[in-house]
């Protein structure tokens, strides 16, 4: 499976990064899958980060959630998946992170190294359920 | 009753594409039950081992979260609605990649601590990542090291510059008889070796001074002080405020002991709880004053308690508090501390930014010149075959420290009885204060010449200097 996102929503993802730094910025990946099954962003929402005990940690809340899902689909979209930063850390899952993935969505995180935004990558987990690997991420340019 | 369960995109694969699933139960539980008979490649993604829900799956029944409702007992109705909506959870690795892996071996040795919850294959690995750097490798330092190195601390720093004496086996219990004479930093790191192979010891052969202190201490985690001295105290303690670590603090006396955990981020730092350092000379070190032998095994076991604790995050810390020791009675007292708003350097207004001359902050430079007024060992044998009894030798010891050894033709006045036995001295006699190592003798002469005692000299390193000199046969401790 792989993941495309418009260049204008990771530069927007980039900027709550750096804005949240050092703390993590989360949100909601919406779209809607092509006829081959790719998933196409169209949409980022971010979201309250409601783990305010530990910068190393986000959570999304269940309500905050529906909210969010009940708006996508107004518009024909669903949620196709999630965006975390990792202030000083590689955009990589962390154990944290694949305990808690769920399966299908894609987990999109954002290394912001000391306070500015740097890469981007796209975590799937796998079929076991037990480790994330990453997905092919295309970022379309705006036409 | 018939219930329609939503499934959410991410699970659709596990009921064969569709949305949403018909079941009958009374309960929400029966429901799930349900479900999870029939689709059960569901059961790894929403429930634990023991058949509760993880914790970041949520089920609203209708509108409502079934925790605001009775949970899986809450009934359901003809044409309910239940709804599977996760919380999206996760975040950097702060830690946990970080960590090392175990190897067999240490999962086998280590096997006593993986079986306890709090500790466990993470806290383990913890201890593993753990840098800690231990002040000192006597008497604190002997117990905290050797178990930090059982314990699996991976790396333990050791500042220390001193060699193994036969006086320090009676408690530094990191040393032995094999390694007398040699440095304590090579003594201490092959017991250490040997103990766990797996640790690595990083040795600082100095003495920390406000030059080296913060080079040293960055390099660390956590700091462990087992010094006996007020300036290294005093030394530590800012540069691990300067540097936001936490200080295990341990201190030693005769029969007591005192350990607290200082971390000025969370707490309060030995400067709130001692603001300034006592008058040069008024505490005596272990080696003017004596210490049980067990005693430092005691604090510095719990110094070593605190560094795990911190380390794994469990229990509950001595930031803020301070364990008082007794050992005669034993007895454990606790008094609550609490952060000075007015600490010079963990205040609200700090008033020290870096590392001062704490020799100087402790008066100790500023002890008077006592040059002159010492006679060395040599001498005072001279003296005594010449003058006979006109030399008065004055031992200001204690009588036990008498019944070790004494020097021939010596009148014992403790130190303490000094002012009031002032009488049983000729004010014209020549006078020589005598003592163990040349401190309190010296203040015996600070107290005679005060009184108007004209001629009066102090041993220079006391008994001990005329056992090594003199008379080789006289026990020395």
């Amino acid at each position: 499976m792989s993941l495309r996102l418009p260049g204008s929503i990771v530069e927007e993802i980039r900027r709550e990064g750096e804005r949240a730094y050092p703390a993590e910025c989360c949100g909601v990946l919406g779209g809607r899958l092509d006829g081959a099954g790719a998933k196409e962003v169209v949409s980022a929402t971010p979201a309250l980060n409601r783990r305010t005990d530990d910068p190393h940690r986000y959570l999304i809340s269940p309500d905050d959630h529906r909210r969010v899902e009940s708006a996508l689909r107004a518009e024909g979209l669903e949620i196709l998946g999630y965006y975390h930063s990792h202030p000083d850390h590689p955009a990589v899952p962390s154990a944290f992170d694949a305990e808690h993935a769920w399966p299908w969505y894609s987990y999109v995180i954002l290394r912001v190294d000391r306070g500015r935004a740097a890469d981007v990558a796209s975590w799937v987990l796998d079929d076991a359920g037990r480790s994330m690997h990453s997905e092919s991420l295309e970022v379309l340019s705006e036409v | 009753m018939s219930v329609t369960v939503s499934i959410p995109t991410p699970l659709r694969s596990f009921t064969g594409g569709s949305d949403a699933v018909e079941l009958s139960g009374r309960t929400v539980g029966e429901v799930l039950d349900g479900l999870l008979r029939t689709h059960t490649g569901l059961k790894r993604h929403l429930v634990q081992d023991d058949g509760r829900l993880r914790n970041f799956v949520n089920l609203y029944l209708n509108d409502t979260d079934i925790r605001q409702l009775q949970s899986t007992q809450t009934q359901v109705h003809e044409g309910d609605v239940l709804t599977i909506v996760p919380s999206i959870a996760g975040g950097s690795p702060a830690v946990e990649t970080a960590l090392p892996k175990l190897s067999h071996a240490e999962v086998l040795r280590y096997s006593r601590h993986l079986l306890l919850p709090e500790v466990g294959v993470e806290g383990q690995r913890k201890l593993k990542a753990a840098r800690v750097l231990t002040i000192g490798a006597g008497g604190l330092g002997s117990p905290l090291s050797l178990y930090l190195a059982a314990a699996g601390v991976g790396t333990i720093g050791i500042v220390d510059f001193d060699v193994v004496d036969l006086t320090n086996l009676q408690r530094q219990i990191v040393h032995g008889t094999g390694t007398l004479g040699t440095p304590k930093l090579e003594s201490a790191k092959s017991r250490l070796i040997d103990l766990n192979p797996n640790v690595k010891v990083e040795t600082h052969e100095a003495r920390l001074t406000s030059e080296n202190a913060l080079d040293i201490i960055r390099q660390y985690d956590i700091v462990v002080d087992g010094t006996d001295n007020f300036p290294t105290r005093y030394l530590v303690n800012d540069a691990c405020v300067l540097l936001d670590k936490p200080n295990v603090y341990g201190s030693i006396f005769r029969f007591e002991g005192q350990a607290s955990l200082f971390y000025a981020k969370e707490g309060p730092c030995y400067r709130c709880l001692y603001a300034e350092p006592p008058p040069p000379g008024l505490v005596p070190s272990c080696a003017e004053g004596g210490v049980l032998g067990v005693l430092p095994g005691i604090i510095g076991s719990i110094q070593a308690l605190e560094t795990i604790k911190w380390i794994i995050g469990a229990g509950d810390l001595l930031i803020g508090r301070l364990v008082l020791f007794d050992a005669l009675k034993l007895r454990f007292r606790e008094l609550k501390l609490r952060k000075d708003p007015d600490c010079p350097i963990c205040g609200t207004n700090p008033t020290i930014h870096e590392l001062i001359d704490y020799e100087a902050f402790c008066g100790i430079g500023a002890e008077p010149d006592y040059s002159g007024l010492e006679i060395t060992a040599e001498e005072l044998r001279q003296e005594r075959e010449q003058k006979g009894d006109d030399l008065v030798l004055i031992d200001v010891r204690e009588p036990h420290e008498w019944e070790i050894a004494h020097i021939e033709g010596a009148h014992l006045i403790p130190l303490g009885q000094l002012p009031d036995r002032l009488g049983e001295l000729d004010g014209h006699a020549e006078i020589v204060t005598q003592c163990h190592h040349g401190s309190r003798s010296m203040k015996a002469l600070e107290i005679l010449k005060g009184a108007g005692f004209g001629k009066v000299r102090s041993l220079a390193g006391g008994i001990d200097a005329w056992a090594e000199k003199i008379e080789p046969g006289m026990a020395r401790y």
